[in-house]
């Protein structure tokens, strides 16, 4: 049940995200005859303060935060990744020092940091990513690092060594995709982190600009018509949590799924 | 003991001069000048040349980390540019309002998670378990940015309980606190009820149900107080997480704290105050997560001997 829900939203997301390319720039046209309608038979979730169709926002809406969350993942999950398990390989010094990095990021409040960045880069869609990754590579830095530590004395490892194996091919093939399940449970709660960080930030108007359409500065703008026209706020911020929740669930499962312990109990 | 403060309070201070050190560097990173962004298109080049001078852009970078490192060990962060008013007592004026905002969510987390954890491992595998972790997935899964609307929409417009925004009206921090309050809530109760089932298998609990003790006894002094120590921990890395998520909350509720002093000078590019923003709100978090620790170690004795 829970999984079906979680595929079914997952699914539905990455669907109205590329529905969104038929759209275009439709969604921008401005009807001020058909302003802050409530949902009807033309428009499914109403139109905003500008006559616009909220259900195609909120599609461009899921666009937005798709691309935003996958460019996020796959640039932390590299960078991360590479510090992470160079770190733990090598040890010595190199661990040292990185770790030391690892712990000033971590001491530092992530939002306040992607803010700031946010703030002083200048809002944009590709400012976003910049500031998110900053923030997100050290969570799959430590993990890497502490699972590569877990396993770099394992048999095959050594064996690859004295074979003189260059380095970057033992870490990417012998150590690497023995790591890589905990780092994937990882990426998925990261998506959900992007997701809700690219429409705070957003909502601050740090993020995606008007005209442009994210589910963050669409929430922020239906806050002026909160009383006449909630649906401004209620479609985006329902698609928000929706996907949220299915990603969150869908990293909960994987999770359990992997840990044996959990695994057992429930076959039992 | 004396060892392990001493190591406490050199990190502490460590962490917070590289924290101001990134800082510094900031408005350096802002794309072109600095001083044009600030002014915008139309200021004249005797203007920009007098705020160059005004924030010290015109001398050598050394020689500007220096004033700056200098200036803050004397709390002196700048001047603002919009209120033309030291950076330090505005963030004086404001930094109280924040605290309390974090403090009073911090109680509202406590309040909602402590029952629907306890409630949840008391009856594991049954349906008060699933209903609570469920209701705490959706916590963690709501986002304070669209929480907050939905509770003044709800409590403020429709039933007209409570302040819209606002700090000025008695009751004006109840739904910021619970706005800010809740995703925390939600991470608190599915600790709790992880840590208890753990604690519930432990012999000394199966000791004292067999010396035939009330279950309260058994539950509250016995399994409680020792499934409570991650907890606190959590509790207290969590409270230096709140002042920076309060920035979102305060902008929502118009809560004149540091956050929405941040938001605006952003708005209004007023760098002096958003640097003396991010430098203020990082130092506590650090500052609190240091205490937390030396609180965690004062509880659980291993963690001192271990170090």
């Amino acid at each position: 049940m829970i999984r079906i829900f979680s595929f079914s939203v997952v699914g539905l997301w990455v669907l109205l995200a590329l529905f969104g390319f038929m759209i275009g720039e439709s969604a921008n046209q401005v009807s001020l005859e058909s302003f802050l309608a409530g949902p009807n038979a033309n428009y499914l979730f109403g139109t905003d303060e500008l006559g616009r169709s909220v259900l195609q926002r909120v599609v461009l809406g899921a666009q937005t935060s798709l691309f935003v969350a996958l460019g996020v993942v796959f640039f932390s999950f590299l960078i991360g990744t590479s510090i992470g398990v160079i770190s733990g390989y090598l040890g010595g010094w190199t661990d040292r020092i990185i770790t030391k990095i690892i712990d000033v990021f971590l001491a530092f409040p992530g939002l306040l940091l992607a803010i700031a960045l946010a703030a002083v880069l200048g809002p944009g869609i590709e400012n976003v990513v910049l500031a998110l990754v900053t923030v997100g590579w050290v969570g799959y830095a430590r993990l890497a690092r502490a699972q590569t530590l877990s396993i770099r004395h394992r048999e095959h490892i050594l064996a690859a060594r004295a074979l003189a194996v260059p380095m970057p091919v033992t870490l990417y093939k012998h150590v690497l995709p023995l790591i890589l399940a905990p780092l994937g449970v990882e990426a998925t709660f990261g998506v959900a982190g992007a997701v809700i960080s690219e429409a705070g930030l957003s909502f601050l108007g740090l993020g995606v600009q008007p005209p442009d359409a994210s589910w963050g500065n669409m929430i922020k703008e239906g806050t002026r018509y909160l009383l006449v026209a909630p649906h401004l706020v209620l479609a985006p911020g329902i698609a928000l949590m929706l996907v949220v929740l299915a990603v969150n669930l869908l990293g909960d499962q994987w999770r359990d799924y992997l840990d044996v312990k959990t695994r057992n109990t429930k076959d039992n | 003991m004396i060892n392990y403060l001493l190591r406490l309070l050199g990190s502490v201070i460590l962490v917070s001069w590289i924290v101001g050190t990134m800082v510094f560097f900031l408005i350096h990173l802002v794309p072109g000048d600095p001083v044009a962004v600030m002014l915008g298109d139309w200021a004249s080049p005797a203007d920009e040349q007098a705020l160059r001078e005004q924030l010290g852009l015109h001398q050598p970078i050394m020689t500007q980390y220096w004033q700056y490192l200098t200036g803050l060990l004397k709390f002196d962060l700048g001047s603002s540019l919009f209120f033309q008013q030291p950076v330090s007592e505005l963030i004086a004026e404001r930094f109280p309002m924040t605290l309390q905002l974090a403090v009073m969510a911090l109680l509202v987390a406590v309040l909602i998670s402590f029952p629907l954890g306890i409630w949840a491992a008391l009856r594991a595998g049954k349906w008060p378990d699933h209903l609570s972790m469920t209701v705490s997935l959706i916590g963690v899964s709501i986002p304070n940015f669209w929480l907050g609307p939905m509770l003044i929409l709800l409590f403020s417009l429709t039933l007209a309980w409570l302040p819209v925004s606002g700090a000025e009206q008695p009751f004006s921090w109840v739904l910021p606190a619970i706005t800010l309050g809740t995703a925390l809530a939600a991470i608190l109760a599915r600790m709790l009820r992880a840590s208890l089932l753990e604690v519930l298998h432990e012999d000394f609990i199966r000791t004292a149900q067999a010396k035939g003790l009330p279950p309260t006894v058994v539950y509250g002094k016995h399994a409680l107080l020792n499934a409570l120590l991650p907890v606190v921990t959590i509790l207290g890395l969590q409270l230096g997480t709140l002042l920076g998520g309060a920035v979102i909350t305060e902008v929502v509720f118009d809560w004149p704290g540091l956050g929405q002093l941040l938001v605006e000078s952003i708005q209004r590019r007023d760098y002096p105050v958003v640097q003396g923003c991010i430098l203020i709100i990082s130092i506590a978090y650090i500052t609190i997560n240091g205490l937390t620790e030396l609180v965690y170690a004062w509880i659980d004795p291993r963690i001192r001997v271990q170090s």
